[in-house]
């Protein structure tokens, strides 16, 4: 009896680890293929070049870094002010009624496949900015608003968590000295909701960073720097997915070190949305 | 049955803490066999600590020691015998009606199947009879396979108490066992613990002094860690040899 | 009598109730565009059990969906489940693994899904040599929907009310006894709306199952055989550029399902909170 409890226990712990396991052999894998191809191709060149041409035995990322930036960049600006206005919506002005519809839309939105997202952006948003500008669609502006749809979603689930955490009571006094709902809500509730809030916005940064099939479908994948919002662009995640079915030797490993700069991307996001998480449980 | 005389608990010597809080303060008692003991006190006096440490649920409470030493029938209940048989001898019947979320029968035969019975014809039996002993077969017989959670107050705490006797124990603990009822349901309790001292030794924790009065053999006061008094209830509500208790008893304080 | 508002308040309350009005707007859209073009392409034709370039039926992937959903979810929901039992009922809070755990966990959740495809393809396809398969597929999808599943499965196991627990020892029921027969049976809703949750993901993803189990649009024959599920088949279809309205007709079976699946988990969730 004592023996099964003891091994069981053993069991459920071993489980729990393996969450340590899997993450080191991802790293494992991701580094020990991808470093040396950063090693042969020198740090500079790879991080720093400006031209991605495998062919002629170029492999600069720099344009795939960027246009990784700028697409986040433009999700954020289209997704985070509505996401944070949403998730003020739910929180505080939405009837009961309606924030029963509303929350499951929201969450239906975090579930629509990426692939769907990318269908969607390609047969509706890209005509759309073809007609209006008459240029090529598949621009960066069309990527950074299909991904500021693709964030609204997070940003409002975190965010909206975090304002129901505010005391009732903030709200009450500011009330109490005769402000408005509007004015209470956005200058006392949001203010104390801040650093939740801006835990959003982070993980929203991540999803954007890392999101890949919706992103090559409306982005164009020129691997050149744009130069503006209506040129096309290649993200770091595009390069892998696109390249990465028949490249070979120096080629292909140079793939994985473009994962290996995405994760490390992805992991100063995520430490930081864990800080930040952290401050706010403390606060 | 045993003699009336007979210790069946000794306790001796117990200090308790929680992490630097000093709890109890080396307590001191023997309870004796088919006797209903009650522990009085105001809140956080370390009535209920004292409780739980009996069957060790104290255990559960991460940062918990004890020191001194409990003895059930001379045996050490730290050392000498293992934490779920103990727990099979002194049943518990905590202050909030805790039915599990499953039928009345799965209910009582959940202790029953815990200790290795099987068939289900005895379990049957010892379902009834559980159910019976606790007064509360007629309510219930014909909703053995309902949901436990859909019974009123009172009856989800009489199902807790023949749930605790249907592994037959030796002594039965009742922390605040009517503190979440209304005094219909209370006066039902009350009679039923009467009756089952005949077969049991039970030790039950309260507030309510009346409570105590009316169904306790001996009381014990406790006070901030400290057990201040412990004698014959009759005696105790009459005349209290401790100014603290008398204090407590007629409304001072607590 | 209502006080008349002051500007910015008036401003304020009119940009919420936009943006409020903007994110159901744009669920809404997608829904009603993937619909009215996609449904009109359901023909019974693309249901049929072979695949060829005239007829590019997704009824082999619909199995391979299923299929892969499967093996997933074996592999990845006892050690989801087992993981989030160990750091509710035996962990002690803050203790350093338990730090560690949560801090990989949270890692997981946050990898993008074509890491975890170039992992997968790294170890599982080529180091373990088990080539494009539906094996490789799983395996990676399993450590990816992990975090998922110890997330939800260690909040419904928190939300087991501690009375059942001491109940359960109190009458001298061990630990595993008390976990099995009380507390996982009062959780499953929300162990349910958890893997429910992760299902969806698996039916969705695509970036992670390219490089592992292959984009073949045939029935795989054994778990050792790649094969394509729905949204990697809509992917061939829609990259090829000649499949456009077939494409919009997967996108449809993919919007139902994961509609059916998100109010599936939401159903189960509330059910937990009930009680």
């Amino acid at each position: 009896m004592q023996l099964r409890e003891n091994a069981m226990r053993i069991v459920f712990m071993l489980a729990a680890c393996f969450s340590i396991v899997a993450v080191f052999f991802i790293c494992f894998y991701l580094f020990i293929n991808g470093l040396p191809a950063i090693a042969k191709i020198g740090p500079m060149n790879f991080l720093a070049g400006m031209e991605w041409a495998p062919s002629n035995n170029l492999y600069g990322i720099f344009p795939m870094i960027i246009g990784s930036i700028y697409v986040t960049a433009g999700a954020i600006v289209v997704g985070v002010p509505i996401g944070i206005l949403t998730a003020v919506y739910m929180a505080y002005f939405c009837p009961k009624k309606i924030y029963r519809i509303v929350k499951p839309a929201v969450e239906l939105l975090a579930g629509i496949p990426s692939i769907v997202y990318g269908f969607f952006g390609l047969v509706v948003i890209v005509p759309l900015i073809q007609d209006a500008f008459h240029t090529s669609g598949n621009t960066v502006l069309a990527a950074s608003i299909l991904l500021g749809i693709m964030i609204l979603p997070t940003i409002v689930s975190v965010s909206e968590a975090s304002l129901q955490a505010v005391p009732d009571s903030y709200y009450e006094g500011s009330l109490a000295l005769g402000a408005s709902h509007e004015r209470s809500v956005y200058f006392v509730c949001l203010k104390a909701a801040k650093s939740g809030v801006l835990a959003g916005v982070i993980l929203g940064v991540g999803r954007a960073i890392g999101e890949t099939m919706a992103v090559i479908m409306v982005a164009g994948n020129q691997a050149v720097v744009p130069g503006s919002l209506l040129h096309g662009v290649r993200t770091m995640t595009a390069n892998i997915v696109l390249e990465m079915g028949y490249a070979t030797g120096l080629h292909r490993e140079a793939l994985i070190a473009t994962a290996v700069v995405l994760f490390v991307f992805i992991m100063i996001i995520n430490l930081s949305f864990s800080a930040l998480k952290r401050k706010e449980a403390k606060a | 049955m045993s003699n009336m005389s007979e210790v069946k608990l000794s306790i001796q010597d117990v200090n308790l803490y929680y992490g630097d809080f000093h709890a109890l303060h080396g307590i001191t008692m023997d309870i004796k066999a088919n006797e209903i003991t009650s522990f009085i006190g105001p809140s956080g006096c370390g009535k209920s600590t004292l409780l739980k440490s009996i069957n060790r649920m104290n255990d559960l409470v991460e940062g918990c020691k004890i020191t001194g030493d409990f003895l059930l029938d001379g045996q050490n209940i730290y050392k000498d015998i293992e934490v779920n048989t103990l727990r099979k001898r002194v049943g518990m019947v905590f202050q909030k009606p805790n039915p599990f979320p499953m039928s009345v029968y799965d209910n009582i035969a959940y202790g029953p199947r815990t200790h290795g019975i099987k068939k289900k014809a005895e379990l049957d039996q010892i379902v009834e009879e559980a159910l019976r002993d606790a007064a509360i077969w007629d309510e219930l017989k014909d909703r053995l396979g309902k949901s436990a959670l859909g019974l009123s107050g009172g009856q989800q705490q009489r199902l807790c108490i023949a749930r605790a006797l249907a592994i037959k124990p030796e002594v039965l603990l009742m922390d605040e066992p009517t503190s979440a009822l209304d005094p219909i349901s209370t006066g039902k309790i009350e009679e039923l613990t009467l009756k089952l001292k005949q077969d049991y030794t039970i030790v039950i924790v309260t507030h309510n002094m009346q409570q105590a009065m009316r169904i306790s053999d001996k009381t014990a006061f406790f006070l901030l860690g400290d057990l201040i008094e412990f004698g014959d209830t009759e005696m105790m509500f009459s005349t209290p040899k401790e100014k603290k208790t008398e204090d407590y008893i007629t409304g001072r304080f607590g | 009598m209502k006080q008349k508002k002051d500007r910015v308040s008036f401003a304020l309350s009119l940009l919420t109730h936009i943006a409020a009005a903007i994110t159901i707007l744009c669920l809404l859209f997608i829904i009603a565009y993937i619909l009215i073009r996609g449904v009109p392409n359901l023909k019974p034709s693309l249901f049929e059990w072979e695949y060829n370039t005239d007829n590019v039926s997704m009824m082999p992937a619909i199995i391979n969906t299923i299929i892969v959903v499967l093996m997933t979810l074996v592999i990845a929901a006892p050690i989801g489940i087992f993981s989030a039992i160990y750091l509710v009922e035996y962990a002690k809070r803050g203790s350093k693994l338990v730090k560690v755990i949560l801090l990989t966990t949270e890692t997981l959740s946050g990898i993008p899904s074509i890491v975890y495809g170039l992992f997968g393809s790294l170890m599982f396809v080529i180091s373990m040599k088990m080539g494009l398969s539906i094996m490789a597929g799983s395996l990676t999808l399993a450590i990816m929907v992990l975090p998922t599943i110890m997330r939800t499965t260690q909040e419904a196991l928190v939300a087991v009310p501690d009375s059942y627990r001491e109940g359960s020892f109190g009458l001298g029921a061990g630990k595993l006894r008390t976990i099995f027969r009380i507390i996982l049976p009062s959780a499953i809703p929300g162990i349910m709306s958890g893997i429910v949750l992760s299902m969806g993901r698996i039916v969705g993803e695509t970036a992670a199952l390219i490089y592992t189990s292959g984009t073949v649009a045939q029935v795989c024959t054994n778990i050792f055989a790649p094969g394509s599920t729905l949204a990697v088949h809509m992917y061939r279809l829609m990259s090829e550029g000649l499949y456009t309205e077939q494409a919009c007709a997967v996108a449809v079976v993919l919007l139902v399902f994961v509609i059916v699946m998100n109010s599936l988990s939401s159903y189960l969730g509330r059910k937990l909170v009930k009680g």
